[in-house]
């Protein structure tokens, strides 16, 4: 499986994401910059977190017109898996790749901590070495995580399984109905606030999120292997 | 050249705890008679005449500079007297 971890001015979880899937997954990942405006040959797109352009305007407002976002809604039209994290969520918002926008948080703090997730839906290419219900640890670091959708947005969401992550215990940052991370109708683009890739390895305080990579690649290797045997 | 004026402002549903978090520090200040404070965002924008500044404006504002799911906009086109 070929990655690609989309580099912004101000991305700074790149590194973490190329490291957890080259050395945590053991597979190839290349850094692609924003202003490249073509993903041909990667298998999945990693959107990492930080402050793209400073933030300015909004969150992921202004990455979302980057020169790669063509290609990378090309991939998720196409069917392949998309991650974003964090500020690459934030992006996926304002893309439209998911549906509703950021907030700041509910008390206004920066939080930068590691939280309890609840795993809601264990049925996606994301999430399938998880157990259902099941509680990880992985840690956030945000100051606009405050998720908002309106009503019939939500009620779309949890009539359609698409809530697959939420904060279990108290919530960090006020988010609609706790929720951390959504995925799109396909399944095949997931948003998170908290970060996997710094919880890829049980020396930074947790390797929960390792398994969030090894489901993608795993699924990757089905959906391969179903190819070349049909 | 026109200058075009652009407000935006979070929707009415949407809580603002920027807003909150000010109002706060107004009651402090002694200020209790300020009920609800809302933060929004104020753009210039100038640019060339043509027919469809107004269109051009809209769409702008939509794709770019309101996040429609939690702001609204309006704006004002106004001719510019310095250029």
């Amino acid at each position: 499986m070929k990655t690609a971890v989309i580099v912004f001015p101000g991305s700074n979880c790149d590194q973490d994401m190329y490291y957890a899937i080259k050395d945590g997954l053991g597979e190839e990942v290349d850094y692609v910059w924003h202003a490249e405006t073509s993903l041909d040959g990667y298998d999945a797109i990693m959107i990492p977190g930080g402050f793209s352009y400073g933030d300015y305007l909004r969150s992921g407002a202004i990455a979302r017109f980057a020169g790669i976002m063509p290609a990378v809604i090309e991939a998720a039209n196409q069917g392949k898996p998309v991650l974003g994290v964090c500020n690459g969520f934030q992006i996926l918002l304002e893309a439209g790749l998911l549906p509703g926008a950021m907030l700041k948080n509910k008390h206004l703090k920066f939080i930068c901590d590691m939280v309890n997730l609840k795993v809601e839906n264990n049925q996606t290419q994301f999430t399938k070495l998880y157990d259902k219900n099941e509680i990880i640890g992985i840690p956030i670091a945000h100051g606009e995580g405050n998720y908002f959708c309106d009503d019939a947005t939500l009620k779309e969401l949890q009539d359609n399984n698409r809530i697959v992550f939420t904060y279990s215990g108290e919530n960090p940052n006020g988010s609609r109905a706790d929720i951390a991370g959504i995925i799109n109708p396909a399944g095949n683009v997931l948003g998170m606030m908290p970060h996997p890739e710094r919880a890829a390895d049980a020396l930074l305080g947790s390797a929960d999120g390792l398994r969030l990579f090894q489901s993608i690649l795993n699924h990757w290797r089905e959906s391969t292997h179903a190819a070349y045997t049909s | 050249m026109k200058k075009v004026k652009v407000y935006i402002t979070l929707k009415e549903s949407v809580l603002d705890p920027q807003g909150q978090a000010v109002m706060q520090s107004l009651h402090n200040m002694d200020y209790k008679n300020v009920k609800d404070v809302r933060i929004g965002k104020y753009i210039e924008l100038q640019m060339e005449d043509s027919a469809d500044v107004a269109t051009q404006v809209d769409t702008v504002c939509d794709k770019l500079l309101a996040n429609t799911v939690i702001e609204n906009y309006r704006y004002e086109i106004e001719e510019d007297v310095h250029s």
